[in-house]
């Protein structure tokens, strides 16, 4: 729970007690997506240290209390990796942790693709490229109310194939939208295959440069890094600021690291059993 | 025989009423695409730019910042042309706005045939059809200024997402300054019990000219404006169909999964009786408007003909 303006959740994890959390919710990805039959789980294992940075330590906000006004908004727009986020809301106490096991069945409030119908999503999701524009209302928003949030919206790379993502990244940096903080999971893999043998997009940083945004790159799973990172984006804003953060899709299973097969299938009975030895 | 009527701009007047509106809704934001001149949203842009904001012609991105908006308790009114504002963005306003049924306005002009001389790709003649597909739209085709002042403020004031559809050319003014609107609720324009023409906006103008001139034949045509689309006045259109006895739908729209698409569906399964419809049969081109509406069949005389086919295959 945080309170007033000041910026953190009230959180104060240490670096090796996040990477503590994160051991437990790869876990608990894994299940989910399992149990469920299907779902994401390469962009869900790639995203999770960005999560948990921005949830366990740079975001206020108040799981008991989802639409407080003041809260920094996260936005999901690669929607797929849903089991990466919805491990990190229940973590976070949005709703209890048992409520993975209910992940893409009927009348549950964890659907296939984030939808604000669960406590901490902001933004309906499923079709690429539409997060930034979205974060970018929520960021000019705050400018209206005269209100000191963040918007942080995390895109996939290959989502970065989508016209309106530049759309977006143009208007962002025209509007002084010095409070959105985009983060693109460099994950080098899309839904087919990796990125360079879809669509080519380095340079990616000077993409984005001649968009008018202030870039950063980070190891996207080194947890000191990516807080090191954060604050640095929270700090001197004259622009909006994109994070690349460099990841490894599938990170931590062996076999689903680096795998383009992994991106949208759920693992048998056997990588099941062989997935949850490794993060044992 | 047929009347003369007062010719009024109904994307003119949108922008003037959004000028009233500015300090009865605080949260009123005013979302453009580089097209602010002709949808007069520039009257606004030039009076609260704190409050506007222009995209540029980048649709998917206009409807997505509107959404995000939305989701941050603003009011956001899009606009842009129709083809432009729902066939570019279509997915956009399908996940971002009618999925999670956020209060977002979007109000095109230049909708249907009376674009002109641009076109057929300036013709919006699908846009009720993709629009009504989208489950939490309401939707409005207002007849006329006087109808659409009333349609821009009920928009504002009730939550969730609305399309309203106005022209590039002035219209026939069809309503006293008196009128009450009322969202969902057909209205009664002139009582008969020999055929009902159910007509939405230019069209409504053109159905009371059809109606005089059955009168002249001896004909009693009801004629009810259907300014809502979406949600539809069930009951006005089956009372019509039960004591009229035939229908006659006339809009300018494509004739698939407009009005004429929504009339068959009610009078289907309800109360089955004779349908006509008069509509766009496909695309046109450029020439000015009153040509193409002749071109195209959207004149009295048409709808007086499918009125009289209507009565002459009732049963
Ligand atoms: C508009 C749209 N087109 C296609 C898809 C199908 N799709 C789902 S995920 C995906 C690839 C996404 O790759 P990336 O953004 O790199 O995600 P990540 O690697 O982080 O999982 C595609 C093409 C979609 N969801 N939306
Ligand atoms: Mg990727």
């Amino acid at each position: 729970m945080s309170g007033g303006s000041a910026p953190g959740t009230g959180h104060t994890y240490s670096v090796p007690e996040l990477q503590a959390i994160a051991k437990d919710l790869r876990r608990d990805i894994i299940q989910t997506i399992y149990t469920a039959g299907s779902g994401h789980p390469g962009g869900s294992l790639s995203e999770l240290e960005i999560l948990i940075a921005l949830y366990f330590r740079v975001m206020r906000y108040d799981p008991e209390n989802p639409g407080w006004p003041d809260r920094d908004r996260f936005i999901l727009s690669k929607g797929h990796a849903s089991p990466g986020f919805y491990a990190v809301l229940s973590r976070a106490g949005f709703f209890p942790r048992e409520e993975l096991a209910t992940f893409r069945q009927l009348n549950s409030r964890i659907q296939g693709h984030a939808h604000p119908m669960t406590p901490g999503v902001e933004m309906n999701s499923g079709s690429l490229g539409m997060g930034l524009s979205f974060a970018l209302g929520c960021a000019l928003a705050a400018r209206l109310d005269k209100k000191d949030y963040m918007v942080y919206a995390l895109l996939g790379d290959g989502e970065c194939d989508e016209g309106e993502v530049w759309e977006a990244a143009m208007s962002a940096a025209h509007h002084k939208a010095t409070n959105l903080v985009a983060i693109v999971d460099r994950n080098r893999i899309q839904n087919d295959r990796f990125t360079d043998d879809v669509m080519t997009l380095d340079p990616l940083d000077r993409k984005w440069q001649n968009f008018g945004w202030r870039v950063m790159q980070t190891d996207g799973h080194n947890l000191d890094e990516l807080l090191g990172t954060f604050e640095r984006a929270r700090t001197r804003r004259t622009r909006p600021t994109v994070i690349i953060a460099h990841t490894v899709k599938g990170k931590g299973v062996s076999f689903m690291e680096n795998n383009p097969g992994f991106h949208g299938r759920a693992p048998n009975a056997e990588e099941f059993q062989k997935a949850m030895e490794e993060l044992a | 025989m047929v009347a003369q009527r007062k010719m009024a701009s109904t994307r003119q007047i949108y922008g003037e009423t959004l000028l009233e509106m500015a300090d009865s809704f605080p949260d009123l934001v005013v979302l453009g695409g580089d097209l602010n001149v002709s949808v007069f949203t520039h009257l606004w842009r030039d009076k609260y730019p704190e409050r506007f904001f222009d995209f540029g012609p980048a649709e998917q991105n206009l409807v997505g910042v509107g959404a995000g908006l939305a989701a941050s308790g603003k009011v956001p009114f899009v606009s842009t042309f129709s083809v432009f504002g729902v066939g570019r963005p279509f997915d956009q306003l399908r996940v971002l706005v009618s999925q999670p049924g956020l209060n977002f306005k979007l109000v095109c002009t230049h909708a249907g045939i009376l674009t002109g001389e641009d076109g057929m790709s300036a013709h919006g003649i699908e846009d009720l059809s993709l629009i009504c597909s989208l489950p939490s739209f309401t939707v409005i085709s207002p007849a006329d200024t006087v109808e659409t002042v009333q349609a821009v403020k009920t928009a504002a004031s009730e939550d969730g997402p609305f399309y309203i559809r106005l022209s590039r050319a002035a219209t026939p003014v069809v309503h006293e300054d008196d009128y009450q609107f009322e969202l969902g609720k057909a209205e009664l324009m002139r009582e008969g019990n020999d055929v009902t023409i159910i007509a939405t906006g230019v069209m409504v103008s053109v159905s009371l000219d059809a109606a005089e001139m059955l009168e002249a034949q001896g004909l009693q045509a009801r004629v009810l404006n259907v300014h809502t689309l979406k949600p539809v006045d069930e009951e006005a259109i089956v009372a019509a169909a039960r004591e009229t006895g035939a229908v006659v739908s006339a809009e300018e729209h494509y004739f698939h999964g407009g009005l004429g698409s929504i009339v068959a569906q009610v009078v289907g399964g309800n109360h089955p009786v004779p349908v006509e419809m008069v509509a766009l049969q496909g695309y046109s081109e450029s020439a000015k408007a009153e040509e193409l509406m002749v071109k195209c069949g959207l004149t009295a005389e048409k709808v007086k003909d499918a009125a009289l086919k209507a009565v002459s295959r009732k049963q």
